[in-house]
């Protein structure tokens, strides 16, 4: 906006439209667009790597079912935290790694030396030459990979109990009517299953939705880092003087998460209502008295 | 250096006690092993207290959600909702920005017999500002678990204490609290594990660590910093992690023998992990 050109002139609501639209501001906007983006970006992701660990839990040969115990029980333990941390590091030095040991066969020496980790030039991710954007979009990248793997661990633990919860009385029924397992696991589990799984999905949803800010763990410019960037005290020599407003920024930010986690709920309980017309069970029994 | 002199400089590290320095070159696995396990002080720390006095603040908040009085049980509506809705890594920043804007000066708190002066830069260190939030936040999460548990009471058992003349504060305390605490027990386990996980957020939240005086994932990431590797330095902190959850586990599931000692073994509730209240 052209009357913004001098901003030690500006008062009143003048002085906070063009505060609030900065350029460093219109990142802010756009920094809850990759909160978004993750969210929408992880909730498959998840999804499918869940289905993998239940199915790889519940599966006869035997390394699978190990790997899927691990798997499944790995989130029990630890905090979700610490496979924040180490998760990133460790996919970018084993992508490291293994370009350092293709591109640089010359090199024979180890990469642990002493306290670095040397891998040659053109081996590192993304190359020291890569704009900004490859550098910010790689951070984001391993971050997406992070949160999928530890909330692929919790859906499986999820779809695993709900693949138990089928009555074993109904599976039998498959098998007395001469269907193999796998007919009996697709027509019949399967189905039912995603009954019993959504209240531990939705919450699942709830979760993934109030760990995102952790993206500021992972040094993505997420909106943690512009709340604090922005609300940071700024002295005279900035065009936009104030004191440390940093309060009223973590003040919004819990007020879209709280929207946010709001807005999810009722969505999840107009769904669960949907789905479970129809249904022999608690909720479908209150939807279809509620008519 | 030896280990034994390790233990002695860097056991008690994390609380200000033995050496100032921390390692910068040449970092053992002993170091590690000890620094972190000196930041699970910490750790324990916060989430035994923040439990214990969740687990009382819980039991208010629980009973006015379910009060007649619309006021009462709107209010504690509003409170859970705030602190389950929105994300704990938030609410320490948020906790914290709060704390810093408190007057500078100390409040006084008259005991009757004596007084004693909170100084207010207390609230800014981890010890008493992540503590408060986790406290909150705990109380919030357990007090949906409580309430839950509450209205799942059988009519029975209360129309029973009526009939034997009890009410208000009896009834509460030999019917209702006891069978509350049954029903509630298994998903109150795992809340008390997550929110020994949550604890790992506080130092990388708005509460700064001072003198370098971390929990343990502050050790762990400073390991990983160092010598640039991850292998070593977080598993050594899930090490700890797991090892601390097995201790509650095993600590509830006494608790949870004893609530349950009057029924029979089948109608026993056990103790079952459910990943549905991490924050």
């Amino acid at each position: 906006m052209e009357f913004c050109a001098e901003p030690a002139a500006l008062e009143g609501a003048k002085w906070w439209l063009c505060y609030l639209s900065t350029p460093k501001h219109q990142e802010f906007y756009f920094s809850f667009l990759t909160v978004l983006a993750l969210i929408f970006l992880v909730a498959p992701i998840t999804l499918l790597l869940g289905f993998g660990g239940a199915l790889a839990r519940r599966s006869s040969f035997l390394p699978l079912k190990w790997f899927g115990q691990i798997y499944t029980s790995m989130v029990r333990g630890v905090p979700d935290i610490v496979f924040f941390m180490f998760v990133p590091i460790a996919m970018d030095q084993g992508l490291e790694y293994v370009r350092h040991r293709i591109l640089c066969p010359e090199m024979t020496g180890p990469v642990y030396q002493g306290n670095d980790f040397v891998v040659c030039t053109v081996a590192k991710l993304p190359l020291s030459i890569s704009p900004q954007w490859v550098h910010e979009t790689y951070g984001f990248f391993l971050a997406v990979i992070a949160f999928s793997i530890v909330f692929g661990a919790f859906a499986a633990n999820t779809l695993d109990g709900a693949l138990n919860a089928v009555p074993h009385n109904q599976l039998e029924t498959g098998r007395a009517y001469g269907m193999t397992n796998r007919q009996v696991f697709r027509r019949i589990q399967l189905p039912q299953m995603w009954g019993y799984a959504l209240p531990g999905l939705s919450n699942l949803w709830m979760i993934l939705v109030k760990a995102t800010p952790l993206l500021f763990l992972l040094s993505v410019e997420d909106v943690v880092y512009w709340a604090r960037e922005l609300g940071s005290s700024k002295s005279s020599i900035f065009d936009y003087p104030h004191p440390d407003w940093r309060i009223w920024y973590f003040a919004a930010l819990l007020v879209f998460y709280l929207l946010l986690t709001w807005f999810s709920e009722k969505a999840f309980t107009r769904f669960r209502n949907w789905f479970s017309r129809g249904q022999n069970s608690h909720t479908g029994q209150i939807v279809l008295e509620a008519g | 250096m030896s280990c034994g002199q390790t233990i002695l400089d860097y056991g008690l590290r994390s609380i200000g006690i033995g050496a100032r320095l921390l390692p910068k070159t040449d970092i053992t696995l002993c170091e590690q092993i000890v620094l972190i396990g000196s930041g699970m002080i910490w750790n324990v720390y916060l989430a035994l207290i923040a439990v214990i006095f969740g687990f009382f603040a819980a039991t208010l908040v629980a009973t006015g959600k379910a009060s007649n009085n619309p006021f009462i049980s709107r209010s504690a509506n509003w409170f859970i909702f705030l602190f389950r809705g929105s994300p704990l890594f938030i609410q320490f920043f948020f906790g914290y920005e709060l704390f810093v804007i408190l007057p500078k000066i100390g409040i006084d708190i008259p005991l009757g017999f004596t007084t004693i002066t909170l100084e207010t830069g207390w609230f800014t260190k981890a010890w008493l500002g992540a503590l408060i939030v986790l406290f909150l936040n705990t109380t919030a999460y357990t007090a949906e678990i409580f309430y839950g548990a509450l209205r799942s009471i059988p009519r029975g058992d209360i129309e029973a204490a009526e009939s034997f003349g009890m009410s208000g504060y009896k009834r509460f305390r030999r019917i209702i609290w006891p069978t509350l605490l049954r029903l509630a027990w298994p998903s109150y386990t795992n809340e008390a594990i997550f929110l020994f996980h949550a604890t790992a957020l506080v130092f990388f939240s708005g509460f700064p660590a001072w003198q370098q005086r971390g929990d343990a994932i502050y050790y762990g990431n400073y390991f990983a910093e160092k010598t640039f590797n991850p292998f070593v330095a977080y598993p050594i902190v899930a090490g700890y992690f797991i090892l601390v959850t097995l201790v509650i586990i095993f600590l509830f599931s006494i608790v949870n023998r004893r609530l349950n000692r009057h029924l029979a073994p089948e109608r026993r509730s056990r103790i079952r992990y459910r990943p549905q209240i991490i924050r």
